[in-house]
């Protein structure tokens, strides 16, 4: 097994450069906060990553959790993993600092979420969906139930779920059956009822509690969205001065046996088989949906984030294959000496199609964090509005693209390895099958898309009833950058592809605001493509810009080879997918009717 | 009792060192540098001490570059109290560190010194000997095990054929070897407390030590390439090559 190498000089880069850390740490909100404290948090969570997490996650692939009546265990280093990462103040990190959080920019939570996220994903999972049910009591429930549950499940020591999905209601959350009733008591607590699916760490032993976050229905309520509440149901009942009581009425009936992602707990949960779970009504009642939805953005960042994670580790795995691994002469060498099949054609393009993506991602996703950092704090309203319309416009963009690239990059590492990749042992076959998740949950990459080319675009509107009017300035923008970088004496080919590129996408963005009206199905049929689209041209001008920056500190006399990568890294990007811009815009505003070509009788 | 801990900034462990182009050393430009592992065990000793008890500071001393305030802030995030910086761009050798140190102890009258055996970039192997003898203080190297008292310590040694257990009357100083102990991840809360931290900064000349080297440094070249083996028909041959060609018997 390779071992994982936190990628501390792009992040930096990235932080830096493209995402404006400095800026960030001038906001009032973090004095506190300085650049060498930033750069030592790096440093140390690296470490941590790299020599705690990371050896888990094979680990965790084989001796994966285990369910028995209804009690599930998990393997003793996960536990111990899981205490050290609590105990060193890594899992209050990114919470509020009134519950024990460090109260850091978003942007510098992203760079180290993504280091327990390429050493493994399954571990990070149990932490980051803790937080999300942190965050949706923080923002949402009483201050007595705030201070009740938030101290300790912000240390980890109880963790969080959240109890979205039933058998019969995945994407649709109006099929929701799960049922709320007022406890006969009288006492203002509710009992529920019902089955939950694919709760993530549902069940296990890392944590002495587990606070369920659940959707539910109270009895007369709306039959759509707006009856659906939600409600903390506990594992165990907590005392009024914090200590554990009685087990409550709920069990995890089963766990799932999953394609990737063994080293986590994938839940059934039963709540209410005898007299029904306790349960506490979070904020007002029929607002569930709308409570989960404030979280979004961050769990759709962060899941995004995942995407990233797996690709560099897919990545860093198979560039150290392909350096160890001689096979044969290199083609047009006339030593005919055998060489590491890093010299290979091909694998060099793998590598480099690897990479390239993976910084593209880098790039895009704390891009996205940098401007949520600055539409919380930047003493500008102008510009926290500005950079909240980023944040919305491509959040599902990071989501949905960089997932599914991460499945892609990680399918190339297998690759890399040839035969071998195609051997459990070997290590590679573990990123795809834990990316494989990625594009499915926190919502698929259609609904991602759905997102992006509707809400986020063709039914965006401002004040003056202008439609689309972030997309549309954001590649007016990314155009005018290229228009000025095609005359560059160095980079004026990079230029001129990302001109073309964005021409192509402000092409379909164009047509999908005129179609949207008339034709929403056509316009929808295109969705994906039009995300994975907008992935390429927003992440290649991020990586143009990367590389002007890079250029101009060679210039000025910096012998770091990290810069000469940057610069090889854009340009592949440039000249292996820019240059797919055109014919994706192609198959977008042309491609729509030939998907319903097919009546649906004759499938 | 106050514990005095010197560490060194050197080159990562991980880093693949390179040698520069014209021999006058190693490559420093974009290396990662850490702490010295040897001195992050010498650090998490000393820390341990406290938090039992026993000692009642612990104070942190490098000598070189601006930058090793990092360095010192990494030892401040395991537990260090405070940290002092002699800085200064000079090359410094172990006789130089160790007179620096020795200002520094005269100062601060620390009660017990504890330092990594040796550094990994120059593996010198010098510093808390010639500190101890510097000092006319006792002194005990290559220790695995530290057990406390009040006016002596007892250490294990580790030595060709197996452990020496000593008494050492304080003040002393000790060299820490591998097995001591194994540094902690630093919590993050104690990242963010480190920055807080006092760090004083001083220049050899504020000591009042000549920190200039006694020894210059001719060439620096990489360990020849090992070349291709060749196979021996017989024992004869093989016999004949050891003799006549690697002359080594």
């Amino acid at each position: 097994m390779s071992t994982f190498n936190a990628p501390l000089a792009d992040m930096r880069f990235v932080l830096n450069e493209m995402a404006g850390l400095q800026e960030i740490l001038g906001f009032p909100d973090f004095e506190e906060v300085d650049a060498e404290t930033v750069d030592a948090i790096l440093e140390e969570a690296a470490k941590f990553a790299s020599e705690v997490i990371d050896p888990l996650n094979l680990r965790g692939d084989t001796d994966s959790p285990v369910w028995k009546n209804g009690v599930v265990t998990t393997n003793k280093e996960y536990k111990d993993a899981y205490k050290l990462f609590c105990e060193n103040g890594w899992h209050a990190m990114p919470v509020n600092p009134k519950y024990g959080g460090q109260g850091l920019p978003h942007l510098v939570n992203i760079a180290v979420n993504e280091m327990w996220r390429s050493a493994s994903i399954a571990f990070a999972l149990c932490p980051m969906l803790t937080l999300g049910a942190i965050e949706a009591i923080r923002h949402h429930a009483s201050e007595e139930l705030k201070e009740k549950y938030l101290h300790k499940m912000a240390d980890g020591t109880w963790s969080g779920t959240m109890n979205l999905t039933e058998p019969q209601a995945g994407s649709d959350l109006t099929a929701i059956r799960t049922k709320a009733a007022p406890d006969p008591s009288g006492d203002g607590t509710y009992r529920i009822t019902g089955t939950k699916i694919f709760i993530t760490w549902g069940e296990h032993d890392m944590a002495e509690n587990i606070i369920h976050l659940v959707l539910a229905r109270l009895p007369n309520s709306d039959p759509g969205l707006k009856g659906i509440s939600l409600f903390i149901v506990p594992k165990y009942l907590v005392n009024d001065n914090g200590s554990l009581g009685e087990r409550n009425d709920l069990i995890c009936s089963s766990i799932e046996h999953k394609l990737g992602i063994h080293g986590s707990v994938t839940s059934v949960m039963s709540y209410g088989d005898n007299v029904g779970a306790k349960g506490w009504l979070v904020g007002q009642e029929g607002k569930g949906v709308a409570y989960m939805f404030t979280m979004m953005n961050h769990a759709r960042l962060n899941v995004g984030l995942e995407g990233v994670g797996v690709a560099e580790r897919a990545y860093q795995h198979a560039l150290a294959y392909a350096r160890e691994r001689i096979q044969g002469a290199i083609i047009g060498d006339k030593t005919k000496e055998t060489k590491p099949i890093l010299f290979h054609p091909d694998v060099r393009r793998l590598l480099m199609s690897m990479k390239s993506r993976t910084e593209a991602m880098r790039a895009l996703a704390y891009f996205v964090a940098g401007n949520m950092d600055k539409a919380g704090h930047h003493p500008d309203a102008a510009v926290r509005r500005q950079s909240q319309a980023y944040v919305e416009l491509l959040t599902p963009v990071v989501k949905g693209w960089s997932t599914e690239s991460s499945i892609e990059i990680a399918n190339d590492g297998i690759q890399v390895h040839g035969g071998n990749g195609f051997i459990e042992e070997t290590g590679a076959a573990l990123y795809l099958r834990d990316s494989r998740i990625t594009a499915i949950y926190e919502g698929t990459t259609a609904i991602q898309a759905n997102d992006l080319i509707g809400r986020k675009t063709a039914r965006e509107k401002d004040e003056a009833g202008n439609v689309g009017f972030t997309a549309r300035k954001l590649y007016k923008d990314i155009a005018a950058y290229a228009d000025a970088l095609s005359g560059d004496a160095r980079l004026g080919d990079l230029g001129k592809t990302l001109r073309e590129a964005v021409q192509a996408q402000i092409d379909a963005t164009e047509w999908a605001i005129g179609i949207y009206g008339s034709e929403p199905q056509i316009a929808h049929a295109g969705s994906v493509p039009y995300l994975k689209l907008t992935g390429i041209v927003v992440g290649g001008w991020l990586l143009a810009r990367s590389a002007q920056v890079a250029q101009a500190k060679l210039a000025a006399g910096a012998t770091d080879g990290y810069y000469k990568a940057k610069l090889a890294t854009a340009r592949f990007f440039a000249k292996h997918y820019l240059v797919h811009a055109k014919a994706m815009a192609t198959e977008i505003t042309q491609g729509g009717e030939s998907v319903f070509g097919l009546e649906e009788p004759l499938f | 009792m106050k514990i005095l801990v010197p560490i060194k900034r050197v080159v990562d462990y991980n880093v693949n060192v390179r040698v520069k182009a014209d021999g006058s050393g190693v490559d420093l430009a974009n290396v990662k540098m850490s702490m010295n592992p040897f001195d992050e065990i010498a650090v998490e000793e000393a820390v341990r001490l406290k938090e039992a008890g026993i000692a009642t500071e612990v104070v942190v001393v490098s000598a070189g570059v601006g930058a090793a305030q990092e360095t010192l802030r990494t030892a401040m995030a395991i537990g260090a109290d405070r940290g002092i910086l002699v800085e200064t761009d000079a090359d410094l050798q172990p006789l130089a560190v160790a007179k620096l140190l020795k200002a520094i102890v005269d100062k601060e009258a620390p009660k017990l010194v504890i330092a990594g055996k040796q550094a990994i970039d120059d593996d010198a192997n010098q510093t808390g000997q010639v500190l101890a003898a510097l000092l006319g203080w006792a002194q005990a190297t290559f220790i695995s095990k530290l057990v406390p008292g009040t006016d002596e310590i007892t250490v294990t040694r580790e030595i060709d054929g197996g452990l020496e257990k000593l008494a050492v009357k304080l003040p002393a100083v000790v060299t820490v070897d591998l097995r001591l102990n194994e540094p902690r991840y630093a919590t993050l809360p104690n990242i963010m407390k480190a920055k807080k931290k006092p760090l004083e900064t001083m220049k050899p000349a504020d000591l009042g030590v000549d920190a200039a080297p006694r020894l210059t440094t001719l060439r620096v070249v990489e360990p020849p390439k090992r070349s291709a083996g060749i196979i021996v028909a017989d024992v004869g041959q093989l016999v004949d090559k050891l003799k006549n060609v690697a002359k080594v018997i």
